[in-house]
Order: C-alpha cells, then structure tokens, then sequence
C-alpha cells in the first residue's frame, strides 16, 4: 500500500481555515460584504477564488443582495458560500428562508458577535444562536453547526457544504469570535481523503423531470439552470411541478417532507464529540470556543477525583436529543456555560424534563467563559 | 387561421403543464408586457433553455410562472441579485429580471443602482404602473404627485421617481421606456435591450385601472389606454417641447445607449488572464 502524502500543515485563523475547507469541498462562489469579525473569509476568498477555473469572488452592495447572489449562483449548479456577522446575518434571514423554501444548497457562515443590534463588533459572544434557527418566518427545519478550534472550522466547513448538497438545504456555520481570529497550527487534508459531496442531478429526460417530486431520501434531484431542464422556482408554497400552490393537502406534503428529508437523517447531522462522559456525574455541554475552555475544566475536575464529562455540540441544530439523553444515563447535574443569556441551555432544559439538575454559567460582557469559571460550578457539584 | 397573429408564438413558450387562468385583472396592461418578451426573445432566436427569466414580486413577479423558460420568481426587491448570482456564476445564460415599479425602485431601490453600476449583463424589465396592485393600491415610488391612493388620503404628496434620470444617473449601459398602448416600439426598445452587452433597462408603462385608475379618474381599462395614449411622445419630439408644454407628457423612445462590457465578460477576461500569467509561474 502507498504511504499516505503527508498532510500540508499551516498556520492559520480561523477564519482562513473556513477559506481552506470551502475550498476544499468544491466552493466556487463567494458572494458577500464586509463585516467584522468575518471579514478574512471574504478577503482570503476574492484573493483565493480567481486563481480558480470558473472561480466567482463578487462583493455586493449589501448583505441582501448578497444571499441573493449566492442563491442565484446555486440554482445556476455552483457550490457557493458566503459569510457574515450579527447585523448582517439579520438582514439574511429573508432570503434564508427563501433558500430553505426553494430547496437551495448553500453555506451561511456567521462568525457571532454581541448583541442586540450593531453590538459589539469585535468581542466574542454566542448571540445568534436562537436567531440561527428561528430568525426566518414559518415552520421549518435547520442545520446550524459550529466548531470550537481552527482545525474544525476547516473540517466544519466541509461537513457544512457537504450537509447542504445532500439535503438541498441552506447550513448555517456558527463560530465566535474566538474561534475565528485565533491561530493554530492546522492540517489541510490531502484532495480525496475527505468524502465531498454534491448534488444529486437529475438522470430522467427533461419532460419526464418534476422539480419538487418526493424521493427516498426525500430530497429531489436539482439540476443547473440552463442544462435543459427548465422549471419554476418560487419562495411561494408550491406542488410538485414547482408552481405556487394553496391546496391544504399540496401545502402539507410540502412542509412535511422538508422537514422530513432532515429528520430521518439525524444520525448523519447530528454530530458531538464526547470527553469522559462514560461514568460521568457531572456533564459540561457547551459548543465553539467555550467548549475549549470546558474541557481544561472537566480534565482538572477529573484531577480532583470528580467524575466530569464533556457534550460539546458540533451540531447546534436539530439539537443533538438522542446525545444528551445518552450523557444523562449518568450524570445527575449538567452544566451549560455560554456566551449568552442562555440560548443552548433551553435546548437542554426541554430535553432534560426535570431529570438530572441543569446549572447555567452566561456571559454577555463580551468577554470568553474561563476554564476556572466552569471548574468552579463543577466543583460546587 | 384564427386571425390572431402570433398566437403561435405564444403557445410554443407558454407552460403546457401550468394550471391557468392567470391572476392578471382583465384589462391589465402585464400580458401585454410579457407578450412583447416573448416576441422579443422569439425574434433573437435564442434557445428557451439559454434564457433565465426572474421576476420580483407583486403582480409582474407572476409573470415568470407562465413562460417555458428557467423562471425563477423570488423575494420582494430582490430579482436583480438573484439574477448577478445566476448571470456571475453562468454567463452564457441570458437573464431578464421582471420586476414592478415597487420592487425595482423602492425596496430594490439600491440594488437597481448597483446593478447598473456594476453594467452587469442583465436586462431589467420595469413594469410600472404607479400603483401597489397586488396588496391592494398603495402608493409607490412611481405614483405621481397628486395621485389618489390607499395611502395617501390627501393625494400623493412626494414626487414620482423617474426611472430613466434614475437609470442614467447610475450608469446603465441602455435605458429605454416604452407603454402597452405603444406595443410595437416597445418591443424594438425590448429586444434591443436583451440583445446587448451590459446592463439595460426598459421601463414598460402598464395601466392598473383596478388599483390605480378607479382612484384617479380612468375607471375603466379604455379609459387608462387612452392616457397612454395622449400622453407618451417620442422622446425626440418630446425634446423639441418647450419647457412648459411638457407637463403632463411622457417621453418614450431610447434615452442612454452605450456599449461598454457586461460586468461578468470583464470579470471573466482578467481571470483568464491572471490564470494565464499564474501558469507561465509568475505571481
């Protein structure tokens, strides 16, 4: 057997290394504007893209104007990405929702920042996270994913791409601050040691073609504009064949399947990585760069002789259940520091019903939960 | 024959598998529109599946629903950036974003300026007809001074938006106006428009005498078609007018044409030549 190539190793934010794994996945449009503390991944993209075959940088007059491009882009075949902040991420949300509703695959990357309203620009928070999966009108299902180092933001922004082609969906990418401008030494994968995924096209002749028709998997397949199958795409509620539609049985196997093509696929989306949680009493959940902090935290608590554990997310959205319900078969006492009012520990509370008791550490001074902060509550058990 | 010329036409581009009526009022100026599109891109010979129709919202944004074309119909204002992505990332493909009077030049206000800035190339096909029809005659940017509304109990009080000043000012590469009364020019100015290079725009004048007219003293469809008539003029006649028997005239005709480069061939040129340059190893 070939000795495997040695992987390229840099040194990077990252927000570079969203760049990398954008890349990495087959991205081949960015559409965006600026806004801190997301603005490297627009810089390194329009440094990176037109050195590209048939790469696209643009930057637009908005951050409206922007998901639209990226959209549009999509419907015409290309895997594309664009990235934002707090504010900006707000004024997405309609064409978000459109993308959700028309079946888009693209890539929303939101570095947080605090919060309400222009914030604080450059401070690390975890604001957005309720934002993320309810900042769209209408019943709809999600995936928000996050990453807590800079090597995950690179392995994150594959998943996320390659979430997005496979359930024709928009996925949105949450990272703080933290997380974005640190830098780390990080491995590229060689191309083809990651699996990159893309959209299914379709293979029947055009007049045989229903755009929105129920599959397997439930996910129909999406051809290019301009590749001679020519349909109708709408924000509005619409039938199989694409066309707006207010019949209540056309309207429900509409929603139903979009939410149905994410939720039987759970397994998949829902991804957690789990520190000493096996005997656990003490479980910490937390996800990006506080979940850093937690585990110093549960490693120095083991050092005590606490028996503490680690959930962190890497999925936020549809909220890892099954995972924390595994952790709980343990622990009597789950901990939920975040950089918010407490957006994550109402997941955990719903989930948790009253059995095991659930401490929260919030911070919304814009400044990072310490490590010491969260071995603190562990301590007081 | 049926004596309908250009019914054929038609029926090659209009949706088989759609379910119609459409939602248009009776009298309403859109079909007009949307039949002059057909002839135009009919008359250019381009292939259905080269050309992208997206379209706003509102009465005009149903427009896209009809036409065997790829359609895209997307959220309110927002046409001309779904159409920069689609013609950025493909730009063989011919795209016409169809949009009223409040999409292009209120919510999509910036949007139209930038899009015109950048002279991508997209052709903006403005409905106007002064008037919100869809969520039931509100006041737009384009209904005149002095207009009654559903908003404006004391007649319109701020002035009309003129979308060719609007479109001039911010660098389009071909503006047009044409009416529905006036249907042959407008599909001279119509094909004119999609067959160049750059960022055009063609504002079509279309009477809504359901949400528009009853108010403002042209009750019926007749009525409204008559205005159009009396009051567009060729822009060069319209010209030659001494200032003050312009009032209450309509200039229609050509008013910018230049021929620079879309946005996206120029995009696409320097890429080519960087890439060129990358592989002879320079930086």
């Amino acid at each position: 057997m070939a000795r495997r190539k040695k992987r390229k190793e840099i040194f990077a934010l990252g927000n570079e290394a969203v760049v990398e794994g954008a890349l990495l996945a087959g991205c081949t449009f960015f559409g965006g504007y600026p806004i801190t503390p997301s603005s490297e991944i627009m810089e390194i993209m329009a440094a990176r893209l037109p050195k590209i075959e048939d790469g696209v940088f643009i930057q637009l007059e908005d951050e409206i104007a922007s998901m639209g491009a990226v959209i549009g882009a999509s419907l015409a075949g290309r895997k594309v990405l664009t990235a934002t902040s707090g504010p900006g991420f707000s004024l997405k949300q309609e064409n978000l929702g459109y993308a959700i509703m028309a079946e888009t695959p693209l890539v929303l990357v939101n570095v947080m920042r605090g919060g309400p309203s222009t914030g604080l620009p450059t401070c690390p928070a975890q604001g957005d996270v309720q934002q993320a999966r309810w900042g769209t009108h209408g019943d709809h299902p999600i995936i928000v994913l996050s990453a807590s180092n800079v090597q995950e933001c690179l392995d994150m922004t594959v998943t996320a791409f390659n979430m997005a082609e496979k359930y024709r969906t928009p996925v949105i990418l949450l990272l703080d601050e933290v997380t974005a401008h640190t830098r780390e030494k990080i491995e590229i994968p060689n191309s083809g040691e990651y699996e990159v995924f893309s959209r299914t096209v379709p293979s029947m002749p055009p007049e045989w073609y229903k755009p929105y028709e129920e599959t397997v998997r439930g996910v129909p397949p999406m051809p290019p504009l301009g590749s001679g199958y020519r349909f109708h795409t709408t924000g509005l509620t619409h039938d199989r064949n694409g066309f707006p539609t207010q019949r209540p049985e056309e309207v429900e196997e509409l929603v139903e399947r979009l939410h149905r093509k994410i939720d039987q696929f759970f397994y998949d989306i829902q991804l957690v990585d789990t520190v000493m949680t096996e005997d656990a009493d003490i479980v910490v959940i937390a996800y990006g760069s506080v979940a850093r902090s937690a585990e110093l935290a549960v490693q120095q608590a083991r050092e005590n002789g606490i028996k503490a554990g680690l959930l962190k997310l890497k999925t936020l959205f549809p909220y890892p259940r099954r995972q924390q319900e595994k952790v709980m078969a343990t622990a009597k006492t789950l901990v939920v520091p975040e950089m918010n009012m407490g957006q994550i520990s109402r997941e955990v509370k719903r989930v948790n019903t009253g059995r095991a008791s659930v401490r929260t550490i919030n911070r919304i001074d814009g400044q990072i939960v310490t490590p010491s902060e969260i071995l603190k509550v562990i301590m007081q058990g | 024959m049926n004596g309908f010329t250009g019914n054929e036409i038609i029926h090659q581009y209009l949706r088989h598998n759609k379910k119609f009526p459409h939602v248009l009022c009776p009298g309403c100026g859109h079909g007009i529109v949307l039949g002059t599109l057909i002839r135009s891109i009919h008359s250019l010979e381009l292939p259905k599946d080269d050309v992208v129709i997206v379209a706003g919202i509102g009465c005009s944004g149903r427009l896209a629903v009809y036409v065997d074309f790829n359609t895209v119909h997307t959220t309110h204002g927002r046409a001309l950036t779904f159409a920069t992505g689609i013609k950025m990332a493909n730009p063989k493909l011919k795209v016409i974003a169809i949009m009223g009077d409040g999409d292009a030049l209120s919510i999509g206000g910036n949007h139209l300026i930038h899009a015109a800035r950048r002279n991508i190339g997209i052709t903006a096909l403005i409905l106007n007809n002064s008037i919100y029809g869809m969520t039931g005659g509100q006041s737009s940017p384009a209904t005149p001074e002095g207009a009654m509304t559903m908003t404006n109990p004391f007649g319109q009080l701020d002035k009309a938006f003129d979308t060719v000043e609007l479109a001039r000012g911010a660098g389009a590469n071909y503006v047009a106006r044409g009416t529905v009364f006036h249907v042959k020019k407008l599909e001279k100015v119509l094909t004119d428009a999609i067959g160049r290079p750059g960022f055009s725009i063609v504002e079509a004048i279309t009477p809504c005498h359901t949400q528009f007219g009853r108010k403002n003293k042209y009750k019926t469809p007749v009525d409204m078609y008559k205005w159009l008539k009396s009051s567009a003029m060729d822009v060069e006649r319209y010209n030659e007018l001494p200032e003050d028997k312009r009032a209450g005239r309509m200039p229609i005709g050509v008013f910018v044409q230049r021929d620079r480069e879309g946005f996206e061939e120029l995009y696409y040129q320097r890429q080519a030549k960087f890439l060129e340059k990358v592989a002879k190893g320079g930086k």
